[in-house]
């Protein structure tokens, strides 16, 4: 097997991979313990973020959503403010103002990760827009879900971005349910990258478990977005193989998917199909790729001690921050 | 100073800032034509590419002006204030809360410019004074001029301003006429009121298109031997509650004047205020002169009832006096 893709890539997406994974899996541990609330869980993903960021450069945007632990470090976010921000504490991102869904790193070009599904899909084709008025070539990316791509907010971005020829690159993450409603059951057409045809731009269907599909669909839209050529929609079809979020295990009752779903997709784990392509290329060795998920789970076991130690914001932060400058309390 | 009128000062405003600041564009629906006449010529001195015409995709664009803005760009948003409810996500999740939500990362140099048509038999959806509820969200200035100077002014001080601002363009004062400075460093601070008539009888504080009926109110009571200070506020968020608390201490009688409806209006909030801070300073109760709680009729027999009149604030202040 070979691979357009250099080592040091594939190898870079692996380690970001591993830490999405343990960083998740450590939440996991700490909701049992009752050290955190609820989080909405990425596994199952990992691919989708890293494969899109490894083809962006560190100047390029992107921009989340409510399940967005994975985007920010996907893009090169510090564990450590990650997992401070998650437990609420001062030395969190956003001072723990933001907390598990607003996990963002504006300084490794995060835009925002929003609550509201789709509302930040607007704000990066903003940024994107921002990138042509100036002339530069910086390109803007949003991830949003299957759910998301039923607003308004999404579509009249897609059309903007296309009349105005943004450099934006819209990524559907159609993990196949809006917490339990399957988008078979919300989405007219056959696939959410259909959808493309009536905005004018590529629509590109992606392997969403496959990290180097995933980076190659990416590479391709980020070529023609730095080209002037306009925007694409990518939809990365994926799994989430947790619930809607930790805390919600009760809604399995519901059966609205079948455990062989579950399990079917599961023996397509990301971490695995890339670890596998990259043994079977020969580029490194199975003791190698296993030796990155070693040394990730060290890392984040000391973000998790990090953010334990971090204080709680005091009572000074309550009004800091509303404004850019010191504002009368009303 | 020259004289002009409200609108041709809010260009002149805009203009001047352009020009000031390759940074600043202009975009909205219809704002090469000028269709709400406020950018007339902007779009033949600054071309294509600073004046965009958006499709009908408020959200759409509201959002893009805030991600414009998010890295380095200062966006100026044409709309009317009906058609911001078609975008109140991108105002309300996005401009407002991104600095705060994300702990101070986000700056956001955005000016919403919200056209406020109303009194012309628009009927209810296009006949909109909603500031008060932006007050209510946080984060966001909110700003009423209500003269031409102030037009200007403000204008120039959004623009330049770090955070999300919505200036409200009262619709009922953009043919009125006013001295306005012509030197482009003239600029109005956010959260200072403008005394426009001094009194020591009654404080009238008079927001927005209230500002003419209240200063012709003022007059009409000064003939009856009533000496009415007006107060604008220009800015309702940041709010300079000093002025009008001193000017109450002085007259002990408070009258607000707002086209705001008068549930939870900005009027609410100022005579909140000024019950929590002065109520030993009132000699008589204060009075809300606003809107009536109701959707804006078509038939100008019921619109002309709705909104604050001289008559109707006259009465008001005649009520404090009994």
């Amino acid at each position: 097997m070979t691979l357009n893709i250099e080592k040091d890539v594939l190898m870079l997406m692996l380690e970001r991979m591993w830490r999405i994974r343990h960083f998740e899996l450590k939440l996991t541990e700490m909701y049992g313990a009752g050290e955190i609330g609820g989080v909405h869980l990425y596994i199952g993903q990992e691919a989708v973020a890293v494969g899109a960021c490894a083809a962006m450069d560190d100047s390029d945007y992107i921009a989340g959503n409510h399940r967005s632990h994975g985007h920010p470090i996907a893009k090169g976010a510090n564990l450590k403010k990650a997992m401070a921000e998650i437990f609420g504490r001062i030395d969190g991102y956003c001072k723990g103002k933001g907390g598990s869904m607003h996990l963002a790193d504006f300084s490794v070009g995060i835009l925002g990760e929003s609550g509201i599904v789709a509302s930040s899909v607007p704000v990066a084709t903003g940024a994107a827009l921002a990138s042509k008025l100036e002339g530069k070539k910086f390109v803007s990316a949003v991830f949003f879900g299957d759910g998301a791509s039923n607003q308004g907010a999404c579509h009249e971005s897609m059309n903007l971005a296309s009349v105005w020829n943004l450099p934006t690159i819209f990524i559907c993450e159609n993990n196949q349910y809006a917490v339990t409603t399957s988008y078979r059951d919300t989405v007219a057409v056959e696939h959410i990258s259909d959808r493309a045809q009536a905005y004018n731009m590529p629509g590109v269907l992606v392997d969403g478990q496959d990290a180097i599909a995933m980076y190659e669909a990416t590479r391709e839209a980020v070529r023609r977005a730095r080209n002037g050529e306009g925007p694409t929609l990518i939809e990365a079809l994926t799994y989430r193989f947790e619930e809607h979020s930790l805390g919600l295990e009760k809604i399995r009752k519901s059966v609205y998917r079948e455990d062989k779903e579950i399990d079917e997709w599961r023996l397509r784990d990301p971490l695995e199909i890339l670890t596998k392509n990259i043994v079977d290329t020969g580029m490194a060795t199975q003791a190698e790729c296993d030796a990155v998920s070693t040394a990730v789970q060290v890392e984040v076991e000391e973000a998790a001690e990090f953010a334990r130690n971090s204080p709680f914001p005091d009572e000074s932060e309550l009004y800091k921050d509303m404004f850019s400058s010191e504002m009368p309390v009303v | 100073m020259t004289e002009k009128m409200f609108m041709q000062a809010l260009g002149m405003g805009i203009a001047e800032e352009m020009r000031a600041d390759p940074k600043v564009f202009l975009m909205g629906e219809d704002v090469r034509a000028s269709v709400y006449g406020a950018a007339a010529g902007l779009h033949d001195e600054f071309g294509d590419d600073r004046i965009l015409n958006t499709p009908l995709s408020e959200n759409g664009f509201f959002g893009a002006a805030v991600g414009a803005a998010a890295v380095g760009m200062r966006p100026v948003v044409e709309t009317l204030t009906s058609f911001m409810w078609v975008g109140m996500d991108q105002l309300v999740s996005q401009a407002a809360k991104m600095r705060y939500m994300f702990g101070g990362q986000a700056t956001l140099p955005v000016v919403y410019r919200a056209v406020m048509y109303y009194g012309g038999g628009s009927a209810a959806h296009h006949s909109d004074r909603s500031y008060p509820v932006f007050m209510n969200i946080g984060g966001l200035k909110v700003v009423t001029p209500g003269t031409p100077a102030d037009a200007k002014g403000l204008m120039k001080t959004a623009i330049r301003d770090d955070d999300p601002v919505i200036i409200f363009e009262d619709g009922t004062l953009l043919g009125t006429r006013g001295d306005v400075p012509d030197e482009p460093d003239f600029f109005v601070p956010f959260g200072v009121a403008n005394i426009l008539r001094e009194g020591t009888d009654v404080t009238l504080v008079a927001i927005a298109g209230s500002v003419p009926h209240a200063l012709a109110a003022a007059k009409e009571l000064a003939s009856e031997g009533v000496s009415v200070e007006v107060i604008d506020p220009r800015t309702l968020v940041p709010l300079d509650k000093e002025t009008i608390l001193s000017s109450v201490a002085k007259t002990g009688r408070l009258v607000v004047a707002d086209p705001a409806a008068k549930v939870c209006s900005a009027a609410s909030e100022i005579m909140s205020i000024v019950g929590e801070e002065a109520f030993w300073d009132l000699q008589a109760p204060m009075q809300k002169a606003a809107s009536k709680q109701v959707h804006i009729p078509f038939a100008q027999s019921l619109e002309k009832l709705v909104y604050p009149s001289k008559e109707g604030i006259a009465e008001s202040i005649r009520k404090t006096l009994d």
